[in-house]
């Protein structure tokens, strides 16, 4: 078996064994299933069709990854903006970092007295929490960028969009990519909290209504489902940097 | 009639400002350069050749003086007609050589097909045949320096400029890549200026050597190297190069 087998066996056990003791556990410890269920009636919980698991499912990964994505997009913008203008960038880069500063969590609340509850308010506090580190990143990023190398593309009298396309971007994809790795986690959280504070739709509402009649089960099965999603994204991402950077580029 | 000079500098001068701190990089650079010349340009670190570079390739405006490139006999078009080199190869990690060796094409918008002729004829020029499609961690420093020329004259520039090209690199491989740049050079057929701190490689390669006296960079002499062509490396250990050495030599106040 070469290095890398053994690590995924590694993994799998690893896996499997935490599965065994929390089996092993409930069983043997006798434990109430409202305090604790085991894995079997956890798995049990998907058959309650009135929790419309897909449903909620989808509309939780939607606006982890809708906001995920508008995050993306406005970080690597603001960064690339701030490359163009100094002043811009002296300007807005603190203000920035002292945003960053305020827990967006404690920003539910207001977001839901503005835009109501629903798939938007959340979308937006997954969007709140990913966007900082995108942007700081990417900016620190395209700040490691040569500048002989921008000096290079002017003399040729090249565009914007030339130097951020076959430069900028690609250059300092390693530092986006880092950065979109820190998000992902941070996005799931961002709206699971929304969904916790004020929605009628997604798997942190259903979380909130099966605590009230005490269905241990459907919660820990609510938690299994957002952790796929997170795990979702995190895997797309890390393909991705699979993909897009050559190994000996990347940074964490 | 006699041949136009290709540049023309009349007291240009620069200075850098940032907020209310003002630098002057350069007071008074005055010399002309021939179509065909290969000028080396040396003075002391920090005495603003660099500078003088960046306004030749038109990134950077002249303050004062005069400034025109390009004549009758040789028309120069800025966009399409400065090819660069830097003391770092600055080939982008994500291409292959021959990607990299055409990023100017590209910005230009050549044709494709022709660059990437071009291309591929200049990386043999360039002693790289057969590397086209590795990546540049998989060159040495020298074979990574050589790309970057191979890039700086894909657009058929007729100007080149290069600032300390072989800095960075081991004595041998860089008395190697002399003798390669001068190959090079004929074939090519470019105007180069040369920057470099090697008062040995100024003289060993230029026509002309133009020398700088330290910041703000004035002019402090403009000379003819009259050593045959081709240049061999045992000229070295002439006399008259020698006698060119040291007079660079006492104008930076070394000697
Ligand atoms: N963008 C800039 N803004 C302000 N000052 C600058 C800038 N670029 C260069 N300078 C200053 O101008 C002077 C000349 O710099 P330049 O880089 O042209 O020198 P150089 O002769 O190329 O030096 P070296 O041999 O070390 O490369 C230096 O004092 C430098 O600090
Ligand atoms: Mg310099």
């Amino acid at each position: 078996m070469n290095a890398s087998t053994v690590r995924w066996t590694l993994a799998v056990l690893a896996h499997l064994a935490l599965l065994l003791a929390w089996y092993l556990f409930v069983k043997l410890g006798n434990v109430p299933r409202f305090v604790m269920p085991s894995p079997s009636a956890t798995l049990d919980a998907l058959l309650q069709p009135n929790y419309d698991w897909w449903a909620n499912m989808a509309v939780t990964a939607t606006e982890i990854f809708a906001g995920y994505a508008l995050a993306l997009v406005a970080g690597v913008a603001l960064a690339l903006l701030f490359t163009w203008s100094k002043a811009l960038e002296a300007f807005f880069m603190p203000l920035l970092v002292s945003l960053n500063m305020i827990p967006k969590v404690a920003l539910g609340p207001l977001i839901i007295v503005w835009f109501k509850y629903g798939v938007f308010p959340n979308t937006l506090m997954a969007f709140s929490i990913c966007v900082f580190p995108i942007l700081l990143t990417t900016a620190r990023g395209l700040r490691e960028i040569e500048p002989e190398l921008l000096d290079l593309v002017n003399s040729l009298k090249g565009s914007r969009w030339q130097l951020f396309t076959k430069i900028q971007l690609p250059g300092s994809l390693p530092y986006i990519f880092s950065g979109m790795k820190v998000a992902a986690i941070l996005a799931v959280a961002g709206a699971i909290v929304g969904e916790f504070l004020g929605s009628d739709k997604g798997l942190g509402y259903l979380m909130l209504q099966v605590q009230v009649t005490l269905d241990t089960p459907a919660m820990f099965m609510a938690v299994l489902l957002i952790t796929l999603i997170g795990m979702a994204l995190y895997g797309l991402v890390l393909g991705l940097e699979t993909l897009l950077v050559p190994k000996d580029a990347r940074v964490d | 009639m006699p041949v136009e000079p290709f540049i023309r500098m009349r007291g240009v001068s620069k200075t850098y400002r940032s907020g209310k701190k003002e630098h002057l990089a350069i007071s008074d650079a005055t010399f002309d350069v021939m179509p065909g010349e290969l000028v080396s340009l040396v003075g002391p670190s920090g005495c603003g050749k660099s500078t003088l570079l960046k306004i030749l390739a038109g990134l950077h405006p002249n303050d004062g003086g005069e400034l025109k490139i390009g004549s009758a006999t040789h028309a120069f078009d800025p966009a399409r007609d400065v090819g660069m080199v830097f003391q770092a190869p600055l080939l982008l990690k994500w291409r292959r050589i021959l990607q990299n060796v055409l990023l100017p094409a590209e910005i230009l918008g050549l044709p494709q097909k022709e660059s990437r002729e071009r291309a591929k004829d200049l990386l043999a020029l360039v002693g790289l045949a057969g590397y086209e499609d590795k990546y540049p961690y998989e060159l040495s420093g020298g074979m990574q320096q050589r790309a970057a020329i191979a890039r700086s004259l894909v657009h058929d520039p007729k100007l080149v400029l290069m600032d300390e090209p072989f800095g960075a690199l081991d004595a041998l491989t860089r008395e190697k890549m002399n003798l390669e740049l001068l190959r090079i050079w004929k074939e090519a057929g470019k105007t180069i200026v040369f920057v470099t701190h090697g008062i040995s490689e100024a003289v060993f390669l230029g026509t002309r050597v133009v020398v700088l006296t330290a910041g703000p960079a004035r002019m402090a002499d403009n000379f003819e190297i009259a050593l045959p062509r081709p240049r061999t490396l045992d000229m070295k250990t002439h006399e008259r190069f020698g006698d060119y050495t040291r007079r660079i030599y006492r104008l930076l106040g070394m000697e």
